[in-house]
Protein backbone atom coordinates (compact mmCIF):
# COMPACT_ATOMS: atom_id res chain seq x y z
CA UNK A 1 0.00 0.00 0.00
CA UNK A 2 2.32 2.82 1.17
CA UNK A 3 4.77 1.53 -1.88
CA UNK A 4 2.28 1.70 -4.53
CA UNK A 5 1.35 5.43 -2.82
CA UNK A 6 5.22 6.22 -3.11
CA UNK A 7 5.04 5.06 -6.99
CA UNK A 8 1.95 7.57 -7.29
CA UNK A 9 3.99 10.32 -5.90
CA UNK A 10 7.24 10.20 -7.34
CA UNK A 11 5.74 9.99 -10.80
CA UNK A 12 3.46 12.76 -9.73
CA UNK A 13 6.59 14.76 -8.86
CA UNK A 14 9.16 14.39 -11.73
CA UNK A 15 6.01 14.89 -14.39
CA UNK A 16 5.07 18.14 -12.66
CA UNK A 17 8.39 19.26 -12.09
CA UNK A 18 9.33 18.58 -15.59
CA UNK A 19 6.40 20.53 -16.51
CA UNK A 20 7.07 23.52 -14.36
CA UNK A 21 10.34 24.17 -15.52
CA UNK A 22 9.02 23.68 -19.33
CA UNK A 23 5.70 25.36 -19.54
CA UNK A 24 5.23 28.11 -21.35
CA UNK A 25 2.53 29.79 -19.39
CA UNK A 26 4.04 30.69 -16.21
CA UNK A 27 0.87 31.03 -14.20
CA UNK A 28 0.61 27.58 -14.90
CA UNK A 29 3.87 26.65 -14.03
CA UNK A 30 3.43 28.46 -10.64
CA UNK A 31 0.29 25.51 -10.14
CA UNK A 32 2.64 22.73 -11.42
CA UNK A 33 5.01 23.78 -8.35
CA UNK A 34 2.58 23.96 -6.02
CA UNK A 35 1.76 19.83 -7.25
CA UNK A 36 5.34 19.31 -6.56
CA UNK A 37 5.37 20.93 -3.62
CA UNK A 38 2.15 19.42 -1.94
CA UNK A 39 3.99 15.92 -3.45
CA UNK A 40 6.93 16.18 -1.16
CA UNK A 41 4.21 16.90 1.73
CA UNK A 42 2.98 13.69 0.59
CA UNK A 43 6.37 12.04 0.96
CA UNK A 44 7.02 13.79 4.67
CA UNK A 45 3.38 12.09 5.94
CA UNK A 46 5.01 8.34 4.21
CA UNK A 47 7.84 8.98 6.26
CA UNK A 48 6.25 9.79 9.97
CA UNK A 49 7.17 13.45 9.70
CA UNK A 50 3.67 14.72 9.90
CA UNK A 51 4.99 18.03 11.71
CA UNK A 52 7.12 18.36 8.70
CA UNK A 53 4.20 17.88 6.22
CA UNK A 54 2.05 20.55 8.02
CA UNK A 55 4.63 22.95 8.23
CA UNK A 56 5.45 22.19 3.94
CA UNK A 57 2.14 22.62 3.19
CA UNK A 58 1.50 25.75 5.10
CA UNK A 59 4.79 27.67 4.11
CA UNK A 60 4.97 26.80 0.66
CA UNK A 61 1.17 25.97 -0.49
CA UNK A 62 0.21 28.67 1.78
CA UNK A 63 2.58 31.39 1.56
CA UNK A 64 5.49 31.47 -1.27
CA UNK A 65 3.20 29.93 -3.86
CA UNK A 66 0.68 32.67 -3.15
CA UNK A 67 3.61 35.29 -3.16
CA UNK A 68 4.57 34.05 -5.97
CA UNK A 69 1.10 33.90 -7.92
CA UNK A 70 0.54 37.42 -6.63
CA UNK A 71 3.65 38.30 -8.23
CA UNK A 72 3.07 36.71 -11.35
CA UNK A 73 -0.34 38.83 -11.77
CA UNK A 74 1.48 42.04 -10.95
CA UNK A 75 4.21 41.97 -13.33
CA UNK A 76 3.21 39.27 -16.45
CA UNK A 77 0.21 39.09 -18.60
CA UNK A 78 -1.45 36.04 -18.32
CA UNK A 79 -2.40 35.27 -21.90
CA UNK A 80 1.87 36.31 -23.02
CA UNK A 81 3.74 33.22 -23.30
CA UNK A 82 7.25 33.60 -22.16
CA UNK A 83 10.44 32.58 -25.16
CA UNK A 84 12.28 29.76 -24.89
CA UNK A 85 16.02 29.71 -24.61
CA UNK A 86 18.13 28.64 -27.77
CA UNK A 87 18.15 25.34 -28.90
CA UNK A 88 22.02 25.41 -28.25
CA UNK A 89 21.79 25.95 -24.21
CA UNK A 90 18.77 23.99 -23.83
CA UNK A 91 21.02 21.08 -24.64
CA UNK A 92 23.77 22.47 -22.99
CA UNK A 93 21.53 23.05 -19.67
CA UNK A 94 20.07 19.02 -20.88
CA UNK A 95 23.44 17.50 -20.90
CA UNK A 96 24.73 19.26 -17.50
CA UNK A 97 21.88 17.86 -15.74
CA UNK A 98 21.99 14.68 -17.26
CA UNK A 99 25.81 14.10 -16.25
CA UNK A 100 25.27 15.46 -13.13
CA UNK A 101 22.53 13.38 -12.49
CA UNK A 102 24.07 10.18 -13.91
CA UNK A 103 26.87 11.50 -11.73
CA UNK A 104 25.20 11.43 -8.36
CA UNK A 105 22.74 8.57 -9.35
CA UNK A 106 26.30 6.23 -9.81
CA UNK A 107 27.67 7.55 -6.57
CA UNK A 108 24.25 7.02 -4.36
CA UNK A 109 23.89 3.34 -5.96
CA UNK A 110 27.25 2.33 -5.32
CA UNK A 111 27.45 3.34 -1.71
CA UNK A 112 26.47 0.99 0.55
CA UNK A 113 24.11 2.37 3.13
CA UNK A 114 23.34 0.59 6.45
CA UNK A 115 19.16 1.45 7.04
CA UNK A 116 17.96 1.30 10.74
CA UNK A 117 14.42 -0.65 10.55
CA UNK A 118 11.89 2.18 12.87
CA UNK A 119 8.56 2.70 12.25
CA UNK A 120 8.27 5.17 15.14
CA UNK A 121 6.94 8.19 14.54
CA UNK A 122 7.82 11.64 16.52
CA UNK A 123 5.41 13.71 18.22
CA UNK A 124 5.83 17.59 17.48
CA UNK A 125 6.59 18.63 21.49
CA UNK A 126 9.92 16.02 20.66
CA UNK A 127 10.60 18.10 18.03
CA UNK A 128 9.85 21.58 20.01
CA UNK A 129 11.85 20.64 22.68
CA UNK A 130 15.02 19.95 20.71
CA UNK A 131 14.27 23.25 19.37
CA UNK A 132 14.20 25.12 22.51
CA UNK A 133 17.07 23.12 24.28
CA UNK A 134 20.66 24.82 25.27
CA UNK A 135 21.88 21.13 26.12
CA UNK A 136 23.65 19.23 23.85
CA UNK A 137 22.28 18.77 20.83
CA UNK A 138 19.45 21.85 21.23
CA UNK A 139 19.01 24.23 18.58
CA UNK A 140 18.16 27.22 20.66
CA UNK A 141 20.95 29.67 18.82
CA UNK A 142 20.10 28.78 15.33
CA UNK A 143 16.45 29.21 16.40
CA UNK A 144 16.59 32.56 17.45
CA UNK A 145 19.25 33.72 14.28
CA UNK A 146 16.50 32.48 11.74
CA UNK A 147 14.02 34.57 14.06
CA UNK A 148 15.94 37.43 13.48
CA UNK A 149 16.44 37.11 10.08
CA UNK A 150 12.87 36.89 9.43
CA UNK A 151 12.22 40.11 10.67
CA UNK A 152 15.31 41.73 9.06
CA UNK A 153 14.01 40.34 5.66
CA UNK A 154 10.46 41.34 6.43
CA UNK A 155 11.52 44.83 7.04
CA UNK A 156 14.07 44.23 4.11
CA UNK A 157 10.91 42.98 1.82
CA UNK A 158 9.22 46.16 2.47
CA UNK A 159 11.63 48.94 2.27
CA UNK A 160 12.97 47.33 -1.18
CA UNK A 161 9.47 46.74 -2.87
CA UNK A 162 8.50 50.33 -1.73
CA UNK A 163 11.35 51.59 -3.51
CA UNK A 164 11.91 54.51 -6.20
CA UNK A 165 10.67 55.54 -9.70
CA UNK A 166 13.87 55.85 -12.09
CA UNK A 167 12.71 59.99 -12.35
CA UNK A 168 13.19 60.60 -8.86
CA UNK B 1 10.59 4.70 7.13
CA UNK B 2 8.30 3.62 4.06
CA UNK B 3 7.39 -0.04 4.20
CA UNK B 4 8.67 -2.14 0.79
CA UNK B 5 10.93 1.44 -0.10
CA UNK B 6 14.67 1.48 0.27
CA UNK B 7 16.50 4.69 0.45
CA UNK B 8 18.16 4.44 -2.69
CA UNK B 9 14.73 5.07 -4.18
CA UNK B 10 13.80 8.18 -2.97
CA UNK B 11 17.58 9.43 -3.52
CA UNK B 12 16.69 9.05 -6.74
CA UNK B 13 13.41 11.05 -6.75
CA UNK B 14 15.23 13.70 -5.04
CA UNK B 15 18.43 13.75 -7.55
CA UNK B 16 15.92 14.14 -10.60
CA UNK B 17 14.17 16.39 -8.91
CA UNK B 18 17.37 18.44 -8.24
CA UNK B 19 18.28 18.36 -11.25
CA UNK B 20 15.59 19.11 -13.24
CA UNK B 21 15.40 21.81 -10.71
CA UNK B 22 19.37 22.99 -12.27
CA UNK B 23 17.54 22.35 -15.76
CA UNK B 24 15.12 25.01 -15.03
CA UNK B 25 17.59 27.91 -13.58
CA UNK B 26 19.93 27.22 -16.76
CA UNK B 27 17.41 27.25 -19.74
CA UNK B 28 14.76 29.94 -18.36
CA UNK B 29 14.90 33.60 -18.88
CA UNK B 30 12.14 34.91 -16.40
CA UNK B 31 13.23 36.14 -12.91
CA UNK B 32 10.29 34.44 -11.64
CA UNK B 33 10.13 31.11 -13.28
CA UNK B 34 14.00 30.95 -12.10
CA UNK B 35 12.93 31.06 -8.64
CA UNK B 36 10.70 28.52 -9.23
CA UNK B 37 13.22 26.06 -10.27
CA UNK B 38 15.35 27.46 -7.41
CA UNK B 39 12.64 26.64 -4.52
CA UNK B 40 12.69 22.98 -6.64
CA UNK B 41 16.42 22.53 -5.65
CA UNK B 42 15.69 23.63 -2.01
CA UNK B 43 13.04 21.25 -1.73
CA UNK B 44 15.08 18.25 -3.37
CA UNK B 45 17.43 18.86 -0.72
CA UNK B 46 15.32 19.08 2.33
CA UNK B 47 13.77 15.93 1.61
CA UNK B 48 16.97 14.31 1.34
CA UNK B 49 17.91 15.34 5.01
CA UNK B 50 14.57 14.20 6.27
CA UNK B 51 14.77 11.20 4.53
CA UNK B 52 18.86 10.29 5.60
CA UNK B 53 17.50 11.34 9.31
CA UNK B 54 14.68 8.79 9.15
CA UNK B 55 16.62 5.51 7.35
CA UNK B 56 20.01 6.05 8.82
CA UNK B 57 19.78 7.98 12.30
CA UNK B 58 16.16 7.35 13.53
CA UNK B 59 17.07 8.22 17.45
CA UNK B 60 18.33 11.90 16.23
CA UNK B 61 16.63 15.03 15.00
CA UNK B 62 19.28 16.98 13.17
CA UNK B 63 17.70 16.24 9.68
CA UNK B 64 13.53 17.23 10.79
CA UNK B 65 15.47 20.66 12.33
CA UNK B 66 17.52 21.28 9.21
CA UNK B 67 14.71 20.69 7.19
CA UNK B 68 12.68 23.53 8.88
CA UNK B 69 15.71 25.91 8.36
CA UNK B 70 15.50 25.38 4.93
CA UNK B 71 12.00 25.92 4.72
CA UNK B 72 12.46 29.22 6.76
CA UNK B 73 14.82 30.63 4.87
CA UNK B 74 13.35 29.35 1.35
CA UNK B 75 10.64 31.43 2.38
CA UNK B 76 12.25 34.29 3.82
CA UNK B 77 14.65 34.09 0.21
CA UNK B 78 11.54 34.26 -2.09
CA UNK B 79 9.83 37.36 0.02
CA UNK B 80 13.23 39.28 -0.82
CA UNK B 81 13.28 38.14 -4.04
CA UNK B 82 9.85 39.33 -5.24
CA UNK B 83 10.45 42.20 -3.47
CA UNK B 84 13.39 42.32 -5.72
CA UNK B 85 11.52 41.48 -8.73
CA UNK B 86 9.07 44.01 -7.98
CA UNK B 87 10.54 47.07 -7.69
CA UNK B 88 12.86 46.03 -10.56
CA UNK B 89 9.60 46.29 -12.53
CA UNK B 90 8.49 49.34 -11.63
CA UNK B 91 12.01 50.56 -12.59
CA UNK B 92 12.22 48.69 -16.03
CA UNK B 93 8.58 46.90 -16.64
CA UNK B 94 10.43 43.61 -17.69
CA UNK B 95 11.62 40.64 -15.47
CA UNK B 96 13.08 39.46 -18.04
CA UNK B 97 17.31 38.66 -17.48
CA UNK B 98 18.04 40.15 -20.40
CA UNK B 99 16.88 43.81 -19.43
CA UNK B 100 18.07 44.01 -15.77
CA UNK B 101 21.41 45.66 -15.93
CA UNK B 102 20.30 48.39 -13.99
CA UNK B 103 20.52 46.76 -10.40
CA UNK B 104 24.62 46.54 -11.10
CA UNK B 105 24.58 50.67 -10.50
Amino acid sequence: MERVLFYILALIMIVFAVKAVSSRKMLRSVIYLLFVLMGIAGIYFLVDYTFLAAIQLAVYAGGVIVLIIFSVLLVHHIELRLDVASKRSQILAGVLSVVGAGLTLFTIWTYKFNPVENYNAIDVATIGKGLLSYGDGGFILPFEVISVLLVAVMIGAIVIAKGKRLEQ
Amino acid sequence: MIQGISIYEILTVTTLLFFIGVYGFLTRKNLITMLLSIELILNASAINFVVINKYLFPDALQGVYFSIFIIAVAAAEAALAIAIIINLYKLITSVEVEDTEIMKY
